[in-house]
């Protein structure tokens, strides 16, 4: 097992990142709760999310890991317990943060570029600015081309790379996406991790990734924290090493890959009806 | 449709109804029904008079007042009660027994209250057309998808924008059904307020035709009138036809 595995994130962080006493971390989750009635959503829930890296929530469904995230984003309120996004107290959504759904959100009725710059238009940014930011994007994400297609006219994987074009155009420092590739099929989603992967790289954004693939989280993580349902809950925090530098097509067969994928079915394996 | 290989252009039934019309009229069955060339004939002939004329922008005024203010007043309200429970639980009781109830009844009590002008004609208009526009708006609220809300409110949308640029627009396929319902209710509406409560506008040339029997007069500004309300309604069938293309796909 060459993964490593610690309690305590902050104190990993800390020794790799030689900083002083306080982690770097661009979100902190401190003792959330959330209750739905007399449900218990999420429990005395606490999670360090380092700068410029990427963080997998992970777990069985109904775990609550997009009832954080969406706390997280400032969409839901929690029931005790709060969130700073760079040392701030989140009371709602900000442009902070940005957020990548799972069924994508675009306005149908609105070309690719009006729906990539559609963050900004809202922000009050004039148009032409706006229209400029929106093309490097679409360029970016691939979809040079596209701009004036209506989304009906996309496949699913395109619309996603709309909806992950339209949050990069904001330029937050921090990426939420909530099962953004559970949406698209297979192939189109290993590209996805690939090009996320080089996004991690070259953006110094902080990316919170929702998704229930054991092998998608370990393969984009430089950190994996599981969560376990009702209360939900941080079971462990898990912090691939070894492979993290290595080329996307060698990731897949490396052995703490290998291991950590084990490791991670072993322990979630119970909570599976 | 095709008949032996034939592709038959739109509307070519009408043909065979008006061909059926001018035989039955030649026929001389019944004085109520002269043929049809006679009624068109006498189209042409009544069309530019002032008496036409004056009818016409009658109920223009009355139709296009009462339209507006259901189409101004029902689209907001109905947005607004799908959005906000209380005020659905408020109102939708009384949409309901408004948009089914026997209208017609009400227009005595309505000259009560607002005396026998142009005022009672649009109120009875307006409550022709309204009700269906709040359902419809309403309904076209409820089904907008949730993540579209919270993409507004993660991007930083204001109330205003929100509405503007999100909401109306996910809306809109319902809401122009709506609308184009009620423009149809509301062509109703103004001919049974012009018949009931004053005798002007078209309700007036009904009433002066029929009761001295001139029924090729008659036809011919209900021929009018349905031309009308057809272009109208035509005219919102293709405003939603071009929002079809994102309807199914929300």
């Amino acid at each position: 097992m060459k993964g490593i595995i610690v309690a305590m994130p902050q104190t990993e962080a800390t020794m790799k990142k030689q900083t002083s006493a306080a982690p770097d971390s661009a979100v902190s989750v401190r003792n959330v709760s959330k209750n739905y009635g007399t449900v218990e959503a999420l429990k005395n829930l606490s999670l360090e999310f380092p700068r410029g890296q990427l963080t997998s929530l992970l777990g069985p469904s109904g775990c609550g890991k997009t009832t954080l995230l969406k706390i997280i984003a400032g969409l839901l309120q929690p029931t005790s317990g709060r969130i700073e996004v760079n040392g701030a107290e989140v009371e709602g959504p900000g442009p902070d943060r940005a957020f990548v759904f799972q069924d994508f959100a675009l306005l149908p009725w609105a070309s690719v570029i009006r729906n990539v710059a559609f963050g900004l238009e809202l922000r009050g940014v004039a148009k032409s600015e706006r229209e400029s930011i929106a093309e490097r994007y679409i360029r970016d994400v691939g979809l040079t081309g596209f701009e004036h297609s209506y989304p009906h006219e996309l496949s699913g994987g395109m619309r996603q790379r709309v909806g992950l074009a339209r949050a990069l155009s904001v330029d937050a420092q921090v990426l939420l996406l909530d099962e953004p590739f559970s949406a698209v099929d297979e192939q189109t989603r290993r590209k996805f991790q690939e090009d996320l992967l080089s996004l991690v790289k070259h953006e110094n954004k902080t990316f919170i990734f929702v998704t229930h693939s054991i092998e998608e989280a370990v393969y984009v993580s430089d950190q994996i924290a599981i969560l376990l349902p009702r209360p939900s809950r941080v079971s462990e925090i898990i912090r691939p090493t070894g492979f993290r530098h290595k080329d996307v097509d060698s990731i897949r067969r490396d052995p703490e890959y290998l291991d950590i994928v084990d490791q991670i079915w072993a322990s979630l394996r119970s909570y599976v009806e | 449709m095709t008949v032996f290989g034939y592709r038959l252009p739109a509307m070519s039934s009408l043909l065979v109804w008006g061909l059926l019309w001018e035989i039955i009229g030649r026929l001389g069955l019944t004085f109520f029904i002269p043929p049809l060339s006679e009624v068109i004939g006498t189209l042409f002939e009544i069309i530019g008079t002032p008496a036409f004329l004056k009818a016409l922008s009658e109920t223009s005024y009355a139709f296009f007042s009462g339209v507006t203010i259901s189409i101004v007043v029902g689209i907001p309200v109905g947005i607004l009660m799908g959005k906000s429970r209380l005020l659905d639980e408020l109102l939708l009781p009384w949409v309901n027994i408004f948009l089914s109830a026997p209208l017609t009844a009400l227009v005595p009590v309505l000259m009560v209250l607002f005396g026998f002008g142009m005022t009672s004609i649009i109120i009875t208009t307006t409550l022709f057309a309204i009700w269906i526009i709040i359902l419809n708006a309403r309904a076209g609220v409820m089904q907008i998808n949730r993540s579209l809300v919270e993409m507004g409110r993660s991007f930083g949308a204001s109330p205003l924008d929100a509405f503007f640029k999100i909401y109306l627009w996910a809306a809109l396929p319902e809401i122009l059904g709506g609308v184009r319902i009620g423009i149809i209710r509301a062509v109703k509406g103004v001919i049974i307020g012009q018949l009931l409560i004053s005798i002007v506008g078209f309700g007036a040339l009904f009433e002066l035709y029929s009761s001295n029997f001139l029924m090729s007069h008659f036809w011919a500004v209900l021929i009018v009138l349905f031309a009308l309300a057809f272009s109208i309604s035509e005219l919102l069938a293709y405003l939603e036809r071009r929002v079809a293309y994102y309807a199914a796909k929300r």
